[in-house]
């Protein structure tokens, strides 16, 4: 009896903590508040759940059979005994009442609390669809749904994953190890765009598909189609259609405030805590995904470890409080190493080092702000990530190690860092400096005393750092250690991202088969995540040039005339030029043109330099409406904006003109409607001149006729412009075709060979008259070859962008989100 | 009804990475919103420091962006130019909630550079 009063008086005398949730934040809370005072508190958990608390980040490894169940329990039964802890499984808590401090479950259980501590994690994003609600929708969220997916996968057939991020590709990764046939549909252009950056998911995406998945980017699913309630298919916004026996929702997850809402608890995108994980209800506690704090959700497991303490320390009368965390993720797809932490966006005021070397398919990026590690991209080599992660956290200044970062730890705390020559000229002479060629250290040294000069010397003289570039920096220590300040410096790099010469890059996208820039950055070593705006629209240049009908045109790496087909003017409007075939034109073609003037309230239209009409101050918004009014009378896209054909001026010759010998008109219109379309490394110009007189200065073009009696003089590399060049006679022919035939041929050689931004007339000086006439004539196929090469990529190049465009194409590119009234008017 | 404090101009996914887009302002300043290659938003008054060429027309790279008339580098942090130009475009505080952008009200209505409301 006695004894019966006593217990009653202890647990009367023990605080209530009742914890919602019994996941991973809620037991490891309660871990924390039992080691510091086990007796403080008489505990009660409700799980929604109907088991043990589990470790719900392992449950990928369980879809992919590498770990079973009971393996990843954290918690097991005879804990919460040991623990006098009361766990109310597979009753989810559906009410709380303040007032009375009382929770209510769906059983109907009702239980009092001194404190109460929410933990409910976060609800998977269904993304609203129709069909979501289909049997065969499966989440990826706790162990049901593993279950269900086995079962699914059981039968085999076609998985769609929903969703490219960390939970998306391990349920993908699971998937296809138990035999399904895997698409994964996501949204953004890059595979876990918040952890990787562009270049790390480009190769991510690589592996995936080597391993037989199939990868959907910038997909938009539309609807869930289904058949007798079952999953079916995907639709998505373009159209295509995906079978799919499954359909896993992993697009996101959203913190699960249902319930502390309802209570009427302060909830933004979370259930907002303080540093001490209190809510609004100063006994009403939150931890886990659940909350937001300092305006951060979390997704991840590190930042509720350090939540729980503060947390405990706070119920237990010796608060300290919670920061906030840094995150790090790794994704759980064996054989794929990838680690990211921290900030990596990059910006002005960061430094970026980056180090690729294509061979291992390694990629790794450290980002630096005020000599500090903010962001640390791996890929393929991931050892020294928490090393990194350690250097960030701490926010260290790293400028002592700075020049060996990026070799990581052995290498930047091996002593000899600050100077790396320092320790290049530590390295002994048989160490290999170049893998690709096998070139050592005492090689290189012995071939620049003997007269290589520069990295190009090096490169022609004994290969090294002459194929995939990674040594580059080795062997520039090596020739200024050898040298000392004589180095000289070869041709330059195409810009500042690269140490590769524009020659290099084009020459390695054919011999590497290169076909998308983020490759082409990885193959090649840039040292910039996305490059910049020198480099990009060139590399979409050279690519479109190497691999025409199958590379697709990157919009964000045109300037923006390109982009929208217009010339941009310093007010932001925009001139619109329409193709006059030769200069030659219509009544019916006037009279769209002044149609146009009219109705979009053109300011200005004037007679160019280039034997044609230009419309001036349209608005980007006009653009597709003013192309389609011209597209009806018949005319397209004069490309006035583009490193491409501009125009082919004529002169009226022989059928008109009393001195005219050809039909220079006829002709020049006939190379106008070849070469239109084209795009090439800079703007591109022809005249055809009935004869000698050339009133259409076909003298100072890149391409220009010359018409005489016995046939036709074909002139190149002219320039009129900055730097005034008169061409050079290339040769002469008789007869049209072949005039033709050689203009085709003469195009196709520079687009192939030139530097993106070169026009023919600095290309010609450089590579000289004599070497473009060997190119053409040396051998007796070679004219017909090259125009051959050019025919077929025009197929792919004529097809008129404004057409396009006034119907409805990139329409996006043209229209403004929305407009802003000021306030007063937007509520009235 | 009071206006919220942030303005919702939409989905996140109305942006491509690596583009911007335009949202006028009756009586203020057009507003250029940049989605990065590395997934991040920002929004700047579309207008560059040095003769007003629309930001928003430019290439973007990294986190910042080349205007297309001058090809001025303009940090889309801070609407600093950067390198050896000077000169700053006015930033719009923009968060994202929900999959959506929203921008703070009071900055995108404000009239350039000064604090208080602007006239209409
Ligand atoms: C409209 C026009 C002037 C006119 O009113 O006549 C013109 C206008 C511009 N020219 Fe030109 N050029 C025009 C004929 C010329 C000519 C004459 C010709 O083609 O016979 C030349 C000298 C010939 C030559 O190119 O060799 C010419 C040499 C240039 C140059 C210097 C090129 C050079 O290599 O030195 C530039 C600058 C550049 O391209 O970098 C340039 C650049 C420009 C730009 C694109 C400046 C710019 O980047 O904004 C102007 C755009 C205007 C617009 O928005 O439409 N324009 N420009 C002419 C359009 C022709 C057409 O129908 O497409
Ligand atoms: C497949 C997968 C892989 C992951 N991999 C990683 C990884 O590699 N690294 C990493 O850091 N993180 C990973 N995560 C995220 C990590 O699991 C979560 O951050 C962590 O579990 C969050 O803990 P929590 O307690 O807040 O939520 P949870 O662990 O989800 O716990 C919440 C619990 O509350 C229950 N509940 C909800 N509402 C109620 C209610 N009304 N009444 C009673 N109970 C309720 C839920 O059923 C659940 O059991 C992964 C997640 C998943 C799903
Ligand atoms: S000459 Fe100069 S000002 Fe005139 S159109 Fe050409 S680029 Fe513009
Ligand atoms: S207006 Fe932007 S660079 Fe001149």
């Amino acid at each position: 009896m006695n004894a019966q009063t006593r217990m009653e008086d202890m647990v009367s005398a023990r605080e209530k903590l009742v914890v919602i949730g019994n996941g991973m934040a809620g037991c490891r809370a309660v871990e924390e508040i039992l080691e510091r005072d086990g007796d403080r508190y008489d505990i009660t958990i409700f799980g929604a759940e109907p088991r043990v608390n589990y470790n719900r980040i392992m449950l990928s490894p369980v879809l992919a059979g590498e770990k079973t169940f009971d393996e990843i329990v954290i918690n097991s039964a005879e804990w919460y005994a040991e623990n006098d802890i009361e766990l109310v499984s597979g009753d989810p808590v559906s009410h709380i009442d303040r007032t009375a401090k009382t929770v209510l479950s769906q059983s109907g259980r009702v239980e009092p609390y001194d404190k109460l501590l929410i933990a409910t994690g976060s609800d998977p994003f269904i993304v609203p669809i129709p069909g979501n609600d289909l049997a065969g929708v499966i989440t990826f969220r706790d162990l049901d749904d593993v279950d269900k997916m086995l079962a699914a996968a059981e039968k085999g057939g076609d998985a769609v994953v929903i969703g490219g991020g960390l939970l998306g590709l391990e349920a993908a990764h699971g998937l296809s190890l138990r035999g399904m046939k895997v698409t994964v549909v996501h949204l953004m252009p890059t595979l876990m765009e918040r952890q990787l950056d562009e270049a790390a998911g480009y190769l991510l995406r690589q592996e995936l598909e080597k391993r037989g998945q199939t990868i959907l980017t910038g997909a938009n699913t539309k609807v869930i189609h289904g058949m007798e309630g079952h999953v079916a298919g995907i639709e998505l916004e373009d159209g295509t259609r995906l079978k799919a026996d499954i359909v896993v929702m992993a697009a996101g997850i959203k913190p699960a405030t249902g319930l502390a809402k309802s209570a009427g608890l302060e909830c933004e995108r979370g259930i907002v805590v303080d540093d001490h994980m209190v809510t609004s209800d100063p006994d009403i506690l939150a931890v886990g995904e659940c909350v937001q704090h300092r305006g951060a959700c979390y997704g991840l497991v590190a930042p509720l470890w350090e939540m729980c303490r503060s947390l405990a320390d706070h119920l237990t009368d010796a608060p300290t409080g919670y920061a906030g965390s840094v995150t790090s993720t790794k994704l759980k797809v064996s054989g794929i190493d990838l680690f990211s932490a921290g900030d990596f966006s990059g910006g002005d005021d960061c430094e970026d080092i980056v180090m690729r070397d294509a061979a291992r398919g390694v990629y790794k990026r450290v980002v630096l702000k005020d000599n500090k590690l903010i962001g640390a991209v791996l890929y393929g080599d991931t050892a020294d990530g928490n090393w990194y992660f350690d250097l960030l956290k701490k926010e260290e200044d790293v400028s002592d190690i700075r020049e060996g970062l990026i070799f990581g730890q052995a290498f930047a705390s091996g002593g000899a860092l600050a100077d790396p020559n320092a320790a290049v000229a530590a390295l002994s002479d048989d160490a290999e400096i170049c893998g690709c060629n096998g070139v050592s250290k005492g090689k290189v040294v012995q071939c620049i005393n003997d007269g290589a000069h520069s990295l190009d010397a090096v490169r022609s003289q004994c290969k090294a750092s002459a194929s995939c570039g990674s040594c580059t920096g080795l062997v520039e220590s090596l020739l200024s250690l050898t040298l000392g300040g004589e180095v000289e410096s070869g041709p330059a790099s195409t810009c500042k991202c690269t140490s590769f010469t524009h020659d290099d890059v084009r020459r390695l996208i054919v011999e590497k088969q290169l076909k998308e820039i983020p490759q082409v950055m990885q193959e090649l070593h840039w040292t910039t995540p996305d490059g910049c705006s020198s480099c990009r629209p060139a590399l979409n240049y050279y690519l479109l040039c190497a691999w025409p009908g199958e590379y697709e045109d990157d919009q964000k790496s045109r300037f923006v005339n390109e982009r929208l087909h217009a010339n941009i003017q310093k007010d932001g409007t925009y001139s619109v030029v329409p193709r006059m075939w030769g200069g030659v034109t219509s009544p019916k073609e006037l009279r769209a043109i002044a149609d146009v003037v009219e109705k979009y309230d053109a300011r200005m239209v004037k007679v160019t330099g280039g034997q044609r009409l230009d419309i001036f101050g349209i608005r980007k918004e006009d653009l597709p409406a003013v192309w389609a009014d011209l597209n009806a009378a018949g005319m397209v896209s004069g490309h006035a904006y583009g490193k491409s054909l501009r125009t082919v001026k004529t002169c009226v010759g022989s059928e008109w003109c009393r001195f005219g010998t050809q039909d220079s008109t006829g002709l020049g219109i006939k190379i106008e409607q070849m070469t239109w379309g084209s795009w090439m490394p800079h703007k591109f110009k022809i005249a055809v001149s009935g004869c000698p007189r050339n009133c259409a200065e076909a003298t100072i073009k890149d391409f220009g006729v010359v018409c005489v009696d016995s046939g036709y003089e074909l002139h190149v590399g002219g320039n009129g412009g900055i730097k005034v060049r008169a061409t050079d006679l290339l040769c002469k022919v008789e007869t049209e075709e072949e005039a033709m035939e050689h203009c085709a041929a003469f195009i196709q050689l520079y687009r192939e060979d030139a530097h993106y931004l070169e026009r023919t007339a600095p290309w010609l000086e450089r590579k000289g008259l004599d070497w473009i006439k060997a190119q053409m004539f040396d051998d007796p196929e070679r004219v017909g070859r090259l125009a051959r090469r050019f025919r077929y990529s025009q197929q792919f190049m004529q097809d008129d962008p404004w057409a396009r465009r006034a119907a409805g194409e990139r329409a996006d590119l043209h229209r403004h989100l929305a407009t802003v009234r000021p306030m007063e008017t937007e509520y009235a | 009804m009071m206006p919220g404090k942030w303005l919702d101009i939409g989905p996140t996914t109305q942006i491509e990475p690596g583009m911007a887009a335009t949202l006028p302002v009756e009586g203020g300043e057009e507003i250029a919103v940049f989605h990065t290659v590395n997934g991040r938003f920002y929004a700047l008054v579309n207008s560059c420091p040095h003769r007003q060429g629309p930001l928003s027309q430019g290439i973007v790279h990294g986190d910042s962006v080349t205007c297309p008339l001058h090809n001025w580098r303009i940090s889309l942090s801070t609407g600093a130019a950067l390198g050896d130009d000077s000169g700053c475009t006015p930033t719009i505080p923009l968060k994202i909630d929900g999959g959506r952008l929203f921008l703070l009200r009071e900055a995108v209505v404000a009239p350039r550079g000064a604090a208080g409301p602007r006239a209409a």
